[in-house]
């Protein structure tokens, strides 16, 4: 059976990560499994966790009154699901259900921001991963803004 | 989208290779350069697959069953699976994309015991826009392939992935010796090359369909070229390598 620390590196977003680094997030990390159709993340409640997922998918989205939750886009293994934890006022943006059971490393946020204040070496590292992955959602959004399949212009 | 499944009007067979296209002639509109959406290895009249985006192609996607139109093809350079015998492929499709890599996926299965694993990606705009669609069900039921669909934006009722077709790469099978066959608008390729770059594919193993506007299709007239590069003759098929300098040119 794999340590927690096994699960962390064989995760992408923690790709070469130092192993000091490492310690400190597995020391703020524990393994959970959250059933399908649990409603993991509400829009505007605090961002005291976030996870690490294994297996199973993730829909992120927004809910409107009378659609239920509009589907903005889906989380993987591999993936990382939330990133509001990191920047003040540290609430969520959007919604989160889980479609399957899903299995994820879930990390303490409320003890992971104050390790990041005591070490800012820590915190750049954690900083830049999330930081990418923003950029991936940035570029997905823009290039569906493009609405590259639909036809084109006339003229 | 429409799909025109055409025969020769003496009978005579149209032989072609998946990535080919045909310049067809909608009287008396004009031609215009359509992919061949059919699977090379089987006979009968052959699919060409139509968006209609123009005076032409509208012309085109009205035809009814019994109508004429003229053909002359086929032009290019095919997806060369061929030389991908013996390896994986990671196919990747976005839009009206799938229609030239129905050919391959068509052929490949019918020879499925010449490559090794098979992925397939497959984005579209939404779940009731995905082009043939009772295919792609076909194909997604099979143990032989992997077949991953992701809509840009979802419907009510769409249990599936959403996002781009960039964000399903880092999730498939993809060796360096593997050869991807990709399609797309050219803006969904060259991202969609750079995230396959990112898996560790060699450039000189990503093939995209390159589309310009034809006229002679015979490598004469100019207006596809690409650089020193004639779309219509030297591709539309071109390995990453080659085109990614040329783009980089705007002025091209």
């Amino acid at each position: 059976m794999n340590s927690l620390a096994d699960e962390l590196t064989a995760h992408r977003f923690f790709a070469g990560m130092a192993d000091a680094h490492l310690e400190v997030l597995t020391g703020c990390a524990r393994n959970v499994v959250i059933p399908g159709g649990t409603s993991i993340i509400r829009e505007g409640a605090e961002a005291n966790v976030f996870w690490a997922l294994r297996a199973g998918r993730v829909a992120l989205g927004v809910t409107a009154p009378g659609r239920g939750m509009l589907t903005i886009d889906t989380l993987h293994a591999g993936d990382v699901l939330g990133w509001a934890w990191l920047f003040p006022p540290y609430r969520w943006h959007f919604d989160a259900d889980a479609l399957d059971d899903v299995h994820a490393v879930a990390f303490d946020a409320l003890c992971l921001r104050g390790k990041c204040s005591a070490d800012p070496a820590l915190g750049f590292d954690l900083a830049q991963r999330v930081a990418a992955i923003l950029g991936d959602r940035l570029s997905s959004a823009r290039m569906r803004i493009l609405d590259l399949y639909g036809s084109p212009q006339p003229g | 989208m429409v799909t025109l499944e055409l025969e020769a009007t003496d009978g005579s067979r149209l032989r072609y290779a998946a990535g080919q296209f045909n310049m067809l002639y909608a009287y008396p509109v004009g031609e215009v350069a359509i992919s061949i959406s059919a699977n090379p290895a089987e006979d009968g009249p052959i699919a060409h697959t139509v968006r209609n985006v123009g005076t032409v192609s509208r012309a085109l996607c009205g035809l009814q069953l019994g109508d004429t139109l003229g053909l002359r093809g086929p032009f290019g350079s095919g997806w060369g699976l061929d030389s991908a015998a013996g390896g994986d492929l990671v196919i990747v499709a976005g839009g009206i994309g799938l229609a030239p890599l129905r050919s391959v996926i068509a052929q490949v299965i019918s020879q499925r015991e010449r490559f090794g694993a098979v992925e397939v990606v497959i984005g579209t705009r939404t779940p009731e826009e995905l082009a043939f669609r009772e295919q792609v069900e076909m194909w997604r039921g099979r143990d032989d392939l992997s077949v991953h669909v992701t809509v840009d934006r979802a419907t009510p009722g769409w249990h599936g992935t959403v996002g781009v077709v960039t964000t399903v790469l880092p999730r498939i099978r993809c060796d360096p010796g593997a050869i991807a066959l990709v399609c797309g608008p050219e803006v969904m390729m060259r991202f969609t090359a750079l995230a396959l770059q990112e898996r560790g594919l060699p450039a000189s193993r990503i093939r995209v369909s390159m589309e310009r506007n034809m006229q002679c299709a015979v490598a004469q007239c100019g207006h596809c070229q690409l650089g020193s590069v004639f779309v219509c003759a030297d591709g539309p098929v071109l390995t990453w390598d080659r085109v990614e300098p040329l783009l980089a040119v705007r002025q091209l």
